[in-house]
């Protein structure tokens, strides 16, 4: 009887490690990173989430390293704070000179993933006329989302089936990925910002 | 396919935790789900809490060190600074030693949020949300909600002003309604979704969060003492960043109640 019991337990536990077991694989793929592209200690590229982008194109952070980062987190059915969001994003965009741009990525990540489905992200890119490549946008697992939003101090929660409230922060990531400035507010200046852009862009 | 042959198989999948689970395993309360109205955050309407499970216990100091020790990047030594600040398990002596002053039986504190919830996630189990920590916590030894009992808010508010309580060792306060242990009077714990709290009037509803901020703060009276110390944990709650590592905050693991009802039930069974 014991014997079974084990044996169920087992089973069981295995089931539960099994849902994880793909993510575990990707985590240990995130860890293997050679010598040459050495990432410190404070690196977001230390993160194993995958998340899609609006394409539907599977992406791992890392993929993202060597560019400067600008990121936010929002969703696509905002009506309030989010539009403002986006707009210091694009406002902040228009003030990186074009030959940096290429160097620079511009992230948005959904925090209602379950809404906001790559075609809802396509949709909205076109929609605000952020359409061109240096335009990121992403959305993942309600865990790595919540995993995503606690690295960057980000709070926020579903306060009704359509809404959520959220802090309004852009943070902007250096080459290695690690936190190199935040602004806080909406509509706020965004000169620091740029400026703290322009500055890692310049450094390699 | 024989028990042996299936039994192997599922060795192998479960291989990166497949020790720990033999040793960290612990027994698991089931609470019973229902609505509530949380005393604070942005939530002024009642939420749905379903079915789970969650641990008895906080867990100690000898649970991580066997964590610890399977999995190295979690030692003290080789964590990564985004997931862990200096302050990682500042009390242990070394990577594999707790040294003199820390008790094994006493809850783990100076653990970060990343490792909080990779510690639950290699058990097959997860950090329990805000909301169900809260629904567990409105428990006495007697009833599941006895927010509005004047004793109760007084032990809360007691213990919030009581020095040095993690070190005291798991279980030495009161078994509650549901048969867990020590969510008040030990430690503070880790939630999944610790940073859902606004309070700093920074949230799309403006100033709201502050509005109520201060009329919980400056009240007094029954209910107000109740609104008082879950004020302080939510305070608490938003203070902090996923890679701090507090003294007096520990955590515990749970489980969904309708996926895996069956699973624990056998589990605890088996332990009992």
């Amino acid at each position: 009887m014991k014997i079974m019991k084990t044996v169920t337990l087992v089973l069981l536990i295995m089931f539960a490690a099994c849902k994880d077991k793909p993510e575990r694989e990707d985590r240990k793929q995130a860890n293997t990173i050679t010598p040459t592209e050495k990432i410190s200690d404070m690196s977001i590229y230390n993160l194993p989430s995958v998340w899609t982008d609006r394409n539907g194109k599977k992406v791992e952070l890392k993929e993202l390293k060597g560019n400067v980062l600008v990121m936010v987190m929002f969703y696509t059915s905002c009506k309030i704070a989010c539009p403002r969001l986006v707009a210091d994003m694009r406002n902040i965009e228009k003030q990186v000179a074009q030959e940096d741009r290429g160097k620079v990525k511009f992230i948005l990540i959904s925090i209602d993933p379950e809404t906001d489905t790559p075609e809802r992200l396509k949709a909205f890119a076109k929609e605000n006329l952020m359409d061109s490549d240096q335009w990121v946008f992403l959305r993942g697992s309600e865990e790595d989302t919540r995993e995503f939003a606690a690295v960057l101090a980000v709070s926020y929660k579903r306060i009704s089936p359509m809404d959520f409230s959220h802090s309004n922060i852009i943070s902007v990531f250096n080459r290695g990925g690690e936190l190199a400035y935040q602004q806080e507010g909406l509509g706020v200046n965004n000169k620091n910002t740029v400026d703290r852009i322009l500055e890692l862009v310049d450094t390699d | 396919m024989s028990i042996i042959i299936k039994r192997s198989l599922l060795l192998l999948l479960v291989l990166p935790c497949i020790t720990l689970t033999a040793q960290g395993e612990q027994q698991m309360a089931k609470v019973k789900g229902g609505v509530y109205v949380p005393l604070y955050g942005n939530d002024i309407t009642a939420v749905r809490v379903d079915d789970f499970y969650l641990d008895l216990y906080p867990v100690t100091n000898s649970d991580y060190l066997a964590f610890v020790k399977e999995h190295a990047e979690w030692k003290k030594s080789l964590v990564k600074g985004l997931f862990a600040d200096g302050n990682y398990l500042r009390n242990w002596v070394s990577d594999t030693d707790l040294g003199e002053k820390v008790v094994p039986d006493a809850p783990v504190t100076n653990v970060s949020w990343f490792a909080a919830k990779s510690y639950c996630e290699c058990q097959g189990k997860r950090l329990p949300t805000m909301d169900e920590w809260e629904f567990a916590a409105m428990a006495d030894e007697t009833a599941a909600d006895a927010r509005k009992k004047k004793d109760y808010n007084k032990y809360i508010l007691g213990w919030y002003e009581a020095p040095r309580t993690y070190k005291n060792p798991v279980g030495s306060t009161f078994k509650n309604y549901w048969g867990i242990y020590d969510l008040h009077g030990l430690v503070w714990e880790w939630t999944s979704d610790f940073n859902s709290v606004l309070l700093s009037g920074e949230s799309r509803k403006g100033n709201d969060e502050d509005a109520n901020l201060f009329c919980g703060a400056a009240a007094v009276g029954a209910t107000d003492l109740m609104n008082y110390a879950a004020f302080m944990r939510y305070a608490f709650r938003a203070s902090i960043k996923a890679n701090y590592n507090v003294q007096n905050l520990g955590f515990r693991c749970a489980v969904d109640g309708n996926k895996k009802s069956n699973t624990y039930k056998v589990a605890l069974d088996a332990t009992k």
